[in-house]
């Protein structure tokens, strides 16, 4: 569906996007991740034909984006990074106006928007008088607006209300069952939640690019287990933990009255089994159990640590 | 056209329906005017919601009012004259401090808030999206110049004015603030802040006005210079007289204040 191919853009001195290559395919849920400064705006700018990449070649479908901008982005829609919209208008006449420009005709979809980002209470407001939250969801309201092949969304979750973020995960979901989605994000759990495909990108460079779940593993496969109990201290759960098979090694961890420790397993095997047993064959009181999912921020860390030097 | 007349003779002799193919070729030179006409109505749109428009539409009747009516010179009765001469006198000069104004926040305000990041992202050319904001700017300024009408009314009701120069004097008015509304539309493109873009093509079209007012000063043989200010077509057309080396000046500026942007805004990419 999309095939980038050694893109990079240089302005003046800085290299925002350094010789990049990736495609995706047709219905992929792709994340770009990086931190702050890494090329994600720059990459996904050139994506949409806003700025024009020094070298490469982006194709998207059988359209060169070099060669038919205007046909490229009559399949894509786009949110760009904090919703940039027009404050002296009104909701329905902002999205009446996309709807003209890209040849919509009727108010059809512009109730369906309505309906899915759940704007339908503020249609008639004045859009600079809305909150971030509403604003976000009128800015994809408009990017989806022509029912595009592919949607590209700029850090779409920024600025939102823990309600709000997930609303807006759910509905890229859903959207991506269909639709071919690209996102960009500083933010580690929504690329964990949302996408199928994870992008790494660190000072214009991909650091790594895989699905998700192999991201997650690839790190030695190694887990993180919350334990919480009673009944025992901690010198004396430590020693019975580290005795079980696969674990390697035990932290204490004091945020609460109950005796905890974070256990960190490698293999494949899931050591919860193990514990629960150890545990109720001791006597003690077991209060929690915790699988972290720690290993996609640990690979994001080792790959981007240098972004801090 | 002679094209499209052997395509319908041919089409007629297959026995199609020509209504239906005109109508469809009618249907596609609208299909491609959609983006531009569409952009030109959310400009107007923009401009009739916030205030601004009718300060600067009230100020603007307010001068030129003071001009027809001739307040400064003893008044219009004292002249005893049934026509608009002094209003368009002044219009010119007028027009170099209000277009500007119109036309500062066109896409000055689009760089600024970062809106220009969707519209250059919406499939329109850009040059779509510059002439719809200059036909936004032109219309504008037109509607804005429409209520002096009512002075030909009057003197309609005072005396019998000759109608050429007023048919003459408001063509030219069309005319002029289609060129400097495409400066206008020029200058905003080129800065992020509206009060640059304002100062800016408040220079331009205040020297183009300006230009043929300088031959005085020069030898002789640089008074072709005239033929580059606005002021002098003007002058030319509001009297009357419609000569196609007026219209062709005035389009020129417009084509080439449009070209030129199209490839400002290009070049940002």
């Amino acid at each position: 569906m999309i095939t980038v191919q050694g893109i990079t853009k240089r302005f003046g001195d800085i290299t925002a996007v350094n010789n990049v290559s990736f495609s995706i395919k047709e219905g992929e849920i792709t994340g770009l991740l990086g931190p702050n400064g890494a090329g994600k705006t720059t990459t996904l700018r050139m994506l949409t034909c806003y700025l024009r990449p020094d070298t490469g070649v982006i194709s998207i479908g059988d359209l060169n984006v070099e060669d038919g901008p205007v046909e490229v982005r009559k399949i894509i829609g786009y949110l760009p990074e904090s919703a940039p919209l027009y404050n002296d208008m009104i909701v329905y006449d902002y999205l009446n106006y996309i709807a003209e420009v890209r040849g919509i005709e009727g108010n059809g979809r512009i109730a369906e928007m309505g309906d899915l980002c759940g704007i339908n209470s503020v249609m008639h407001m004045n859009i600079g008088e809305l909150s971030k939250g509403y604003r976000q969801r009128v800015g994809l309201a408009q990017s989806m607006i022509h029912d595009p092949e592919i949607l590209i969304l700029d850090e779409p979750t920024s600025g939102l209300d823990p309600n709000q973020i997930i609303e807006i995960r759910n509905l890229i979901r859903e959207i991506g069952k269909k639709k071919t989605v690209i996102l960009s994000t500083h933010i580690l759990p929504e690329v964990e939640a949302t996408c199928d495909r994870v992008i790494i990108i660190d000072r214009g460079n991909i650091v790594a690019d895989d699905r998700t779940d192999n991201l997650q593993k690839v790190s030695g496969g190694e887990k993180m287990v919350l334990v919480r109990i009673s009944g025992a201290d901690y010198p004396a759960l430590a020693a019975e933990l580290s005795r079980l098979p696969g674990v390697v090694g035990v932290e204490e961890v004091g945020d609460s009255d109950l005796v905890s420790a974070r256990v960190t397993c490698s293999g494949t095997d899931d050591v919860r089994p193990e514990i629960f047993r150890m545990v109720s064959g001791k006597n003690w009181t077991l209060y929690e159990m915790l699988l972290e999912q720690r290993s996609l921020e640990r690979v994001f860390r080792e790959l981007t640590a240098g972004g801090t030097k | 056209m002679s094209i499209l007349n052997s395509s319908i003779k041919n089409l007629r002799s297959r026995g199609a329906p020509v209504e239906a193919h005109v109508r469809s070729f009618a249907g596609n030179a609208l299909l491609y005017a959609r983006a531009p006409m569409a952009i030109m109505k959310k400009e107007l749109m923009a401009y009739f919601f916030t205030p601004i428009a009718y300060i600067v539409i009230i100020i603007f009747l307010g001068v030129t009012g003071s001009f027809f009516f001739q307040i400064l010179n003893g008044g219009f009765f004292y002249y005893n004259q049934a026509e608009m001469r002094s209003f368009f006198q002044f219009l010119p000069l007028i027009l170099t401090i209000v277009v500007p104004a119109i036309t500062m926040r066109l896409f000055a305000e689009e760089i600024h808030s970062g809106t220009i990041e969707v519209m250059m992202t919406l499939p329109v050319k850009t040059a779509d999206v510059v002439v719809g904001k200059f036909l936004a700017a032109t219309l504008f300024t037109c509607i804005m110049i429409a209520p002096s009408l009512i002075y030909l009314v009057t003197i309609i009701i005072v005396g019998s004015p000759d109608p050429g120069p007023i048919i003459g004097g408001y063509l030219g008015s069309i005319l002029l603030a289609g060129a400097y509304s495409a400066v206008g539309v020029l200058a905003s493109s080129l800065s992020r802040n509206q009060i640059i873009a304002f100062i800016g093509g408040l220079a331009s079209c205040f020297s183009l006005w300006l230009v043929d007012k300088i031959t005085i000063f020069l030898p002789a043989r640089l008074s072709f210079i005239e033929f580059f200010g606005t002021d002098f077509h003007f002058r030319n057309i509001s009297r009357g007289i419609i000569d196609s080396r007026d219209l062709v000046y005035f389009f020129s500026i417009i084509v080439i204040s449009i070209l030129v942007t199209t490839k400002i805004l290009d070049d940002r990419r």
